[in-house]
């Protein structure tokens, strides 16, 4: 229970958004784990909460699939930090994923919006 | 694994260290910081587990765990792996070996080129060939072969060979050489390419030829080293120096599996080796031919088949011989050819032996079974006492299916090792079942290749055990709720209802099949003792046969029979030999020879018989008793009346009780000579001909000293001195006549004992599968009554505390064991009874549903339960109740 109230102000990602969410994130350049994490937080207002737990195991399996590819970094404060980036099949994973989220979004929002207007 | 998690860990940490370090930047206290980032980042180890499954290659890691968990158990409890193993190694063996055998004898087909287009052409019904017979296999006459070659037209190419013996020495004790004579074809027939040399050719078969020879890979191994100068050297065979051409491939043993050759020459050089110098090559009355062929472009085996049926009716009319008999003749015009599959080639080995090769493999698979049930009682013993074990990991969160798995894994390594040693041992078992089968003149030799069949079988094998013995099991260990089992007492822990039924079912099978396999093998070794104490009608002890052959001294055939007397002579002058006679078909050795004979005058009421041609003493020798009339002396001469000695059997057949000496009857004509009329001087008791099996047959034996004298002559020599001795002895007064001439030796023990080989394998074996059945039964038994004493400690406590006494309780236990033998003996005497039918052409003077086998068979399963139960009763009347009820 005290776990959920901890996480009450932020929202749950949605399955599947997360591979999403990197894929995009990695469209600007290069970055670890810690920084992905940071940048879909920051991106999302502190709305989204990346969850370490889900962020790893996701990196890992988008690693397999080959639409990311990593490397061990030395960082500036001198950490040794394993940093991502987004390969030729991620660019076009990231397409194809953008596209069924517009359509998800708008499938989604022509629902919502029809009984709101009945009701008023 | 290892490094993929020490990547993650390192991750982690760097995510965690810039964590705390933004934290810091906004100003948090450091101390507050790490603890906040920390709780963020939530539990390392379970991101660790949820990115292992990511990562996937999971079901490896947890085989690598499972594996190395289950050999960590096998170190605690040692002793229990190696039962397993050893049990398991001794049932995968057994079966693997009989499976090899069974493969080279049955399955494998020959290592030539295309042999599933390999066809075999031969008479369809061989009743009616007359004369000589120089095979076991169906064959023809080297006319008839001829005359096939050039009629037929379904057969891109046919080919022709026979076996034979060549000698390899010039004189004294003979060794010999397995040959095969070939025709042109028959290498290029089959594909082969040479191993050295060159191989015989159509060129090296025609008329007149000389002999050449090729030589096996084997023999090339053993006789040459394998050396490439063997080829243009020469080699005796016999009296001839054969020019060698060549040497087959290595693993082509010929196309009789079972029997090797040494060395092959062209048929046509057949007359350089005969006695007369014409050979078998014009005689169409000796059957020693087997052709084998591959079928023309477009013909099929159906179409095949007609065109030779219908070329048989000319072909027949066309070769047959003149001296044929008339009665046989008719039958020979009917002759009719056909083609059958040939591709697994022929063998007297897989006709002899298929069906006790298939059900002694039957039975080694009953043994594993039994061996299966054993390890399963085992392993659920052991599962019950991991109860608490398996409770504790399901309650920290396994799956059933993982706990399962990890058990059927330690199942699967006992199978896997299990397996592993049942190979290495079959390799020495399958080579000692082969032994089994050779008897002093055949060798049977076999490729017991490991190939992929028996790798495939063995393998399939050890996971099917591993599935039989473990599945059940596990799924039973795992079946009891976590919770109970941790609530429960260890009392209540330990008697699981399932699992006490399931032993009791498996012991019970156990019992049942025990049953079934000591009654199997009882049966086989009242066969085998049947037959070898069938009375032969004559004293084998101290009688050796000896072949000896004086081709080589060229003597006229008119002296022959003055130069055989004094070879007898000088035999019977030696020391230690009490007597000696010439016979012209050693009993029991395999040959035979047959012909209708009636009473003279009345050819209608005529009757088959064998004969044999002995000379004078031959009776007196063998210990065969004269019951009427004389024996053979110097009266007989070939220009006196020709007289016969009969056998009993023969006398009630000619006369049907009436004194028959005096009597004259008439033999058949042969293709060797007209009809003939004997007098019959003398009546003998019976005595084994040919077979040992075959009971009483009518013998009619004719005066080896009226008959013409070949270059070769048997004898039987009687003594009491042992027999290397005498046979020394032989060999050297023999070759003080002439160093040419040649001798072997026959123990007649010796071809007693294996003209029963067979027999004698499947009582061995099926005799050791029995032992081996009723060992794992009581170990089975043992253990389960042990077990069940243990359980009952408590209650047999309280029973002896209200005042039981040590044989009530032993009673007690007794009824157990009594229980389980009663309903497995119940089961198992149905399957016996069955199992005897399976059985019944194998057996001899046995039935099937012998009494006497089965009641064994129960005594001996009942003693071994006693047995089983006794250390147990022992222990349970040993109870102290005071200790017993304290227990928890």
């Amino acid at each position: 229970m005290a776990k959920r109230a901890r996480y009450q102000n932020r929202i749950e990602l949605l399955q599947g958004t997360l591979d999403l969410l990197i894929l995009q994130t990695l469209q600007w350049g290069p970055q670890h784990g810690y920084g992905i994490a940071q940048a879909i937080q920051a991106g999302s207002s502190d709305v989204l909460q990346v969850d370490t737990g889900s962020l790893y195991p996701a990196l890992h399996r988008l690693e397999r699939q080959k639409w990311i590819a990593a490397t061990w970094k030395l960082s500036a404060n001198k950490q040794r930090t394993r940093v991502y980036r987004l390969t030729a099949a991620g660019r076009r994973q990231l397409v194809s994923e953008r596209t069924r989220w517009d359509t998800l979004v708008d499938a989604m929002a022509g629902i919502l919006a029809r009984p709101q207007e009945q009701e008023s | 694994m290892k490094d993929r998690d020490a990547d993650l860990r390192a991750e982690i940490d760097a995510h965690l260290k810039m964590a705390i370090a933004d934290r810091v930047a906004r100003g948090e206290d450091p101390r507050e910081a790490a603890a906040a980032a920390r709780r963020e980042l939530g539990n390392v180890g379970q991101i660790q587990e949820t990115d292992r499954d990511v990562r996937g290659g999971r079901w490896l890691e947890h085989l690598g765990q499972d594996a190395r968990y289950a050999l960590r158990v096998f170190r605690r409890n040692p002793a229990f792996a190696v039962v397993a193993i050893l049990s398991l190694a001794l049932g995968v063996g057994a079966n693997t070996a009989l499976f090899q055998v069974v493969d080279a004898v049955r399955l494998r087909a020959l290592p030539v080129a295309d042999p599933q287009h390999l066809y075999q052409v031969r008479l369809a019904d061989m009743d009616g060939a007359r004369g000589n017979f120089g095979t076991w296999r169906p064959a023809v006459t080297y006319p008839i072969w001829q005359a096939i070659e050039a009629r037929q037209q379904a057969f891109s190419t046919l080919f022709a060979w026979g076996t034979d013996e060549f000698s390899l020495t010039s004189g004294g004790e003979l060794r010999s050489a397995q040959g095969l004579w070939v025709s042109g074809d028959f290498f290029t027939g089959l594909g082969l390419a040479p191993a050295a040399g060159r191989l015989l050719a159509r060129d090296d078969d025609r008329p007149g030829c000389a002999p050449r020879a090729v030589l096996s890979h084997a023999y090339w191994q053993r006789a040459y080293g394998g050396s490439p100068s063997a080829v243009g050297q020469t080699i005796a065979l016999g009296s001839h120096a054969v020019e060698i051409v060549g040497v087959a491939p290595a693993g082509f043993l010929g196309l009789e599996v079972g029997r090797s050759f040494d060395v092959a020459l062209p048929l046509c050089s057949d007359p350089v080796f005969s006695d007369d110098g014409r050979g078998r090559l014009q005689a169409g009355t000796s059957w020693w031919i087997t052709m084998f062929g591959r079928l023309a472009p477009g013909w099929t085996i159906e179409r095949a088949n007609a065109h030779l049926a219908a070329i048989s009716p000319e072909l027949f009319k066309a070769t047959l011989p003149e001296n044929y008999p008339a009665v046989s003749a008719p039958k020979y015009l009917k002759f009719q050819l056909a083609a059958y599959p040939g591709g697994d080639g022929l063998s007297r080995l897989r006709e002899e032996y298929t069906s006790p090769l298939w059900l002694l493999l039957g039975i080694a698979g009953l043994v594993l079974l039994i061996a299966c049930a054993n390890l399963a009682n085992l392993l659920l013993a052991r599962a019950t006492s991991r109860q608490r074990e398996i409770a504790v990991r399901m309650g920290l969160g396994a799956s059933r299916g993982r706990v399962i798995r990890q058990l059927l894994t330690e199942s699967l390594l006992l199978a896997l090792i299990g397996g592993l040693c049942g190979a290495l041992l079959a390799r020495l078992l399958s080579a000692s079942v082969v032994t089994l089968l050779d008897t002093d003149s055949s060798t049977t030799s076999l490729a017991l290749g490991f190939d992929w069949r028996v790798l495939a079988f063995t393998a399939g094998l050890s996971l099917l055990t591993c599935l039989l013995f473990g599945l059940a099991p596990a799924v039973n260990a795992t079946r009891v709720g976590a919770s109970s089992v941790m609530r429960a007492s260890s009392r209540g822990a330990t008697s699981s209802r399932d699992a006490v039924g399931l032993r009791r079912v498996l012991v019970i099978a156990q019992v049942a099949l025990s049953v079934t396999l000591l009654f199997g093998s009882l049966l086989f070794a009242r066969s085998l003792y049947k037959i070898v104490t069938i009375d032969p009608g004559f004293k084998a002890d101290g009688v050796v046969a000896a072949g000896v052959v004086f081709r080589r001294l060229e003597i006229p055939a008119p002296q022959r029979a003055a130069f055989r007397r004094q070879l007898l002579d000088r035999v019977r002058a030696l020391p230690g030999v009490e007597s000696v006679a010439s016979v012209r078909i050693v009993p029991v050795s395999g040959d035979s020879s047959g012909n209708e004979v009636w009473l003279e005058g009345n050819s209608t009421q005529h009757f088959n018989t064998s004969f044999n041609d002995v000379g004078p003493g031959f009776f007196s020798t063998m210990r065969i008793p004269l019951v009427a009339g004389r024996d053979f002396d110097e009266r007989d001469t070939p220009e006196s009346v020709a007289v016969a000695i009969v056998n009993e059997a023969f006398a009630a057949k000619l006369a049907g009780g009436a004194p028959v000496v005096g009597m004259r009857f008439t033999r058949e004509a042969t293709p060797s000579g007209p009809e003939k009329t004997f007098q019959v001087i003398g009546v003998v008791k019976n005595s084994t001909y040919a077979d040992l099996k075959e009971g009483v047959v009518p013998v009619a034996f004719s005066a080896d000293t009226q008959s013409p004298a070949p270059g070769w002559m048997r004898m039987v020599m009687r003594s009491s001195l042992p027999a290397a001795t005498v046979t020394a002895a032989t060999t050297r007064a023999l070759g003080e006549i002439d160093p040419r001439i040649g001798v072997t030796y026959d123990l007649m023990t010796t071809q007693l004992r294996d003209a029963v080989v067979g027999d004698r394998m499947l009582a061995t074996l099926s005799g050791g599968f029995g032992v081996l059945a009723a060992i794992l039964t009581l170990v089975g038994l043992y253990g389960l009554i042990a077990y069940t004493v243990t359980r009952r400690t408590n209650e047999i406590g309280v029973r002896m505390a209200l005042g039981a006494g040590r044989a009530a309780i032993a009673r007690l236990i007794l009824r157990e064991t009594t229980l389980l033998l009663a309903v497995g003996a119940a089961i198992g005497i149905a399957l016996a009874l069955a199992g005897g039918r399976a059985a019944a052409s194998l057996l001899f003077g046995v039935k099937p549903t012998d009494p006497i086998a089965l009641l064994s068979a129960l005594a001996f399963l009942a003693c071994i339960a006693l047995a089983a139960s006794y250390a147990p009763a022992r222990r349970a009347t040993r109870i102290e109740p005071v200790v017993a009820l304290r227990i928890d």
